[in-house]
């Protein structure tokens, strides 16, 4: 793609400090969303995909973590190019809800209990834009429409809870969406759900991308989720990106063994009556991710890895080129295939 | 089968009343588990699957019906009686943070179940112990150290012994892997698979995932709104799915193969509520194949092939609905 893309990390490094020691919890990530495009950041717990996407909304918790190192350049709905690492609080604040959207997992923590759904959502449109409230809340009847809420008029005069779950997620999205921002950042934003209504959100949130061509950032641990809504994949394990590509490379050839037993582990439909009559087992990861405090010397990832060998024990691999955009953190990737 | 179920469930049902409006949760649950069987049970949220599993137990009253286990009927029985069968069913919950005590050492969680049913010394209590904590792949160390020294993994295995240190020869095991991440979880999945299968246990198996419970489960009863929509063998209901529910369910997941990215059959709405369920069959407000006719009676569960039942009265259905995973 050669458009400029809307977003572009470069080197950023997130550290908690946690008794008096410094602990990389993002460490050296580089990735870019293009307009239109919807960039899949997976990962496990611990691996940092969260980090990343609070990172670059700049919702850290001074007192936790900050950014230690890294540039995130942004280029906002006037054309103009900011690094969001060197922005004051209240320059954030303009781009957040207006510039940048945002979506979470759990609906029901990001909306506000004592205020109608209409307010919450006609809110943003009165602080970014200055929009009188009667025609905000007309804004907001219209977004909740757009988002696939029947009988939104009577819908936006009622609170989050006489919602079900699903209709709370697409309230959250009508939120994000109300000042037509360049770039959305889902954080899980269907793993609260069910998979009926998960099917219904993605297929939803698909169709808003491509309408506007916005850019999505959207954090997942379900590699289901990816291969249905993602166009490029950033694999994530202990902080670190271990591989990187198009989706549909990515998945015919993991490159990584990180990726490839991630890919393994996942049960697949249809395939298990097989599998139990040959007597096979799930392939599963032995042991578990390493706790950022005690990180191993070399790639992370080799206590866990079946293709381990000393020189991995030794340094972090860089991030090998496999194919133009597609990234391997692993020195044996032209051995290894799935 | 002539030989008598291990588990027999009739008629189950569990209502709630609240201010104005009574929940049906559960209406009219019928099935049978026989020994060394793993059923899974299968639904969305509010489809049940918990409340069963817990009067299954008694650990909640049901409104009405019937658990015959191991030819005892536990709904007569009093709380006395009912803590003499408790020992051969176990529990295993979803969460493996909030169901383990995190004042208590491994080795007093452990034993716990032991003490309340006065089995062994306390000696002999440990032993116990030391060995579950053995089955479920940990260090005999374990035992000394508290729930928080532990990973979401290894503190479901410890969820797991606890079930095991009393030998039981039923387990509910509630969502065991939906907490887990996937590299995890396929290690859990396997442990579960291969204790049932040495110690010859007979488990029901709640989860949300259907993945997971066609590697587990020898049958599988699929569940809707308090009601059963399908029961059939793992590899049948897989390969021929005959409720529209059973299809819509499957079609809903995401395959993690994106030159499969096909069009899905996205079913529209919400779940309805328990207070206010649909007449007649209670998938039919969502179904893609609903007729008029499916507001006016609930569909009885028939067998439309050996062992196959549905809750559907259409079968003219075969072949015109996207097959799963296609």
């Amino acid at each position: 793609m050669t458009p400029e893309p809307i977003l572009q990390i470069k080197g950023l490094r997130t550290v908690f400090r946690v008794r008096a020691r410094e602990i990389a919890a993002v460490n050296g990530i580089d990735l870019a969303v293009h307009p239109g495009e919807t960039v899949a950041l997976v990962g496990e717990s611990g691996s940092g995909k969260s980090v990343t996407s609070l990172s670059v909304m700049r919702l850290l918790a001074r007192k936790i973590g900050s950014i230690d190192a890294g540039s995130i350049r942004f280029r906002g709905k006037d054309g103009k190019v900011k690094d969001l690492v060197a922005l004051s609080e209240e320059e954030m604040r303009h781009i957040r809800g207006n510039d940048i959207g945002m979506v979470f997992q759990e609906p029901m923590t990001s909306l506000n209990p004592v205020y109608t759904v209409g307010d919450q959502i006609s809110e943003s449109l009165r602080v970014h834009r200055g929009i009188g409230k009667r025609d905000a809340l007309e804004a907001a009847v219209g977004l909740l429409e757009k988002v696939g809420i029947p009988d939104a008029r009577r819908r936006a005069r009622q609170y989050p809870h006489e919602m079900s779950g699903g209709m709370r997620q697409r309230v959250t999205i009508a939120m994000a969406l109300a000042c037509d921002p360049t770039l959305l950042i889902a954080d899980e934003p269907t793993t609260a759900l069910d998979v009926t209504i998960q099917a219904q959100i993605l297929d939803l949130m698909q169709k808003l991308q491509r309408e506007r061509s916005m850019g999505m950032l959207f954090v997942t641990h379900n590699l289901g989720v990816v291969a249905e809504i993602a166009h490029r994949v950033v694999v994530m394990y202990a902080g670190r990106i271990v591989e990187t590509g198009a989706v549909a490379e990515v998945f015919r050839d993991p490159r990584h063994p990180y990726t490839m037993g991630l890919l393994k582990s996942m049960p697949r439909l249809g395939t298990a009556t097989a599998m139990k009559r040959s007597g096979e087992k799930l392939p599963a990861i032995p042991g578990m991710v390493p706790s950022l405090a005690e990180m191993p010397a070399g790639c992370a990832f080799a206590p866990r890895c079946p293709f381990a060998i000393d020189a991995c024990r030794t340094a972090v691999p860089e991030l090998a080129a496999v194919n133009e955009g597609h990234g391997s953190r692993c020195i044996r990737w032209q051995e290894i295939s799935a | 089968m002539t030989t008598a179920p291990f588990l027999s469930v009739r008629g189950l049902a569990k209502h709630y009343q609240t201010r104005g409006a009574t929940l049906k949760i559960l209406q009219d649950i019928s099935f049978d588990i026989a020994k060394g069987e793993v059923v899974g049970l299968v639904g969305e949220s509010g489809s049940g699957k918990t409340t069963i599993g817990r009067s299954v137990l008694r650990l909640i009253e049901p409104t009405s019906g019937e658990v015959v286990f191991d030819g005892t009927d536990l709904t007569g029985l009093s709380s006395g009686e009912m803590r003499r069968q408790r020992p051969r069913m176990q529990y295993i919950f979803q969460d493996p943070y909030a169901s383990l005590s995190p004042r208590m050492t491994i080795g007093e969680i452990l034993t716990e179940g032991l003490k309340i049913q006065k089995i062994g010394t306390k000696a002999e209590r440990l032993q116990r112990a030391r060995k579950a904590l053995e089955q479920v792949e940990l260090p005999p160390d374990a035992i000394d150290r508290y729930a928080h020294e532990f990973s979401g993994g290894q503190r479901q295995r410890i969820g797991i012994a606890r079930a095991l240190t009393l030998a039981p020869d039923f387990i509910v095991a509630d969502e065991p892997v939906s907490a887990l991440d996937v590299s995890i979880q396929a290690q859990v999945v396997n442990l579960l698979r291969d204790l049932q299968q040495r110690l010859g246990l007979t488990m029901l198996f709640i989860s949300h995932d259907l993945a997971v419970v066609e590697y587990i489960c020898d049958r599988v009863i699929v569940l809707y709104l308090g009601r059963i929509m399908e029961i059939a063998t793992a590899e049948d209901l897989y390969a021929r799915p005959q409720h529209p529910y059973t299809r819509a369910l499957m079609s809903a997941i995401p395959s993690p193969d994106p030159t499969a990215r096909t069009k899905r059959q996205i079913l529209k709405g919400d779940i309805p509520s328990p207070a206010n369920p649909p007449s007649g069959c209670v998938f039919r407000t969502r179904c893609p194949n609903a007729l008029d006719a499916c507001a006016a009676t609930v569909p009885e569960l028939r067998e439309v092939a050996p062992g196959h039942f549905k809750a559907c009265i259409r079968d003219d259905l075969e072949g015109s609905l996207t097959p799963p995973g296609a």
